[in-house]
């Protein structure tokens, strides 16, 4: 990795302008390795996980690895944060705690973020991931990521 | 009847992400298992740093957890994931592998409860402490194709 931390801030910086994420996602590579989109719709964002065949974890119903479904929810959690803080670092997770509600089949998922409080230095974020219907979440989720 | 070993090892081979991350067996017998998670450059989370991204570590964990079930159940259970958590305690070295360590400390009928911890060198000094709960669905019909993989036939 060569990436310094001021071609991030630029990459960054000119996201927030653009509202285009997709370059942003280019840097993270297990963003890029995974496949995930952001798409910013005015004040919020929904995060896209197109279906995968290397996301696959048991290939018999078939269904999405659990990991890859947290690992999802753990970077929308990241980037809703650096998106609505329109800030240029990383923020770093501390814990992360998923609740598994439905199977993640072989389908497209998507993610959305609630941040319940962001202080100076910690940030609490709840994660909502789903795949038919909002209503009808496959996950939930809950972060801390420290800010400084 | 496969050991221990050879049934964690048919079921991480039948796992497409795992396999995709270069997952394999360490260890594991009756006292838990432990996975070996190689470092490569698709899975770093921050480009500055070049640190693992934590799904993948997640990834790693939910594996372990999962598959840990084996080292206690005498055949294939299909046992979703309830729950997990995962508390990092410092960041993970790049350039190094990250070994997962679980075990099931507790077993009743419809449950099973995991815990772990992922380390690099020292697994008394671990990246991250990891608590999961997992489902036992019995031998579900539509599985009996994954249970034969894992108990018996070579993957």
């Amino acid at each position: 990795m060569s990436l310094n931390e001021l071609e991030v801030q630029q990459v960054v910086a000119s996201s927030h302008q653009s509202g285009d994420y997709s370059p942003l996602v280019k840097l993270i590579p297990y963003a890029s390795m995974i496949g995930m989109h952001v798409t910013r719709l005015g004040d919020e964002a929904v995060f896209h996980l197109p279906k995968s065949e290397d996301n696959i974890g048991n290939p018999v119903l078939p269904a999405l690895h659990g990991g890859v479904i947290a690992g999802f929810m753990e970077q929308s959690a990241m980037l809703h944060l650096m998106i609505f803080m329109n800030s240029a670092v990383f923020p770093k997770i501390i814990d992360f705690s998923v609740d598994y509600l439905r199977a993640g089949l072989y389908r497209d998922t998507y993610a959305t973020c609630q941040v319940w409080r962001q202080g100076r230095r910690v940030g609490n974020v709840a994660i909502t991931a789903w795949q038919t219907r909002s209503k009808e979440p496959i996950a939930t989720a809950r972060a801390h990521f420290k800010l400084d | 009847m496969s050991s221990i070993r050879e049934r964690a090892h048919n079921f991480l081979s039948v796992l497409r992400h795992c396999q995709h991350l270069g997952m394999q067996i360490e260890q594991a017998d009756e006292q838990g298992l432990i996975i070996k998670l190689p470092y490569s450059d698709k899975i770093v989370g921050n480009p500055v740093t070049g640190l693992i991204h934590g799904g993948a570590i997640t990834t790693l964990m939910d594996t372990c957890c999962g598959i840990s079930t084996v080292c206690y159940l005498p055949t294939f259970e299909i046992c979703p994931t309830l729950d997990l958590r995962i508390d990092y305690m410092r960041p993970a070295e790049p350039g190094k592998p990250i070994f997962g360590f679980a075990e099931c400390y507790r077993v009743t009928p419809t449950i099973i409860f995991t815990r772990g911890v992922a380390y690099q060198e020292d697994r008394e000094q671990p990246i991250a402490h990891v608590v999961g709960t997992f489902m036992r669905m019995g031998k579900a019909a539509g599985q009996a194709e994954l249970g034969g993989k894992v108990d018996g036939g070579k993957v």
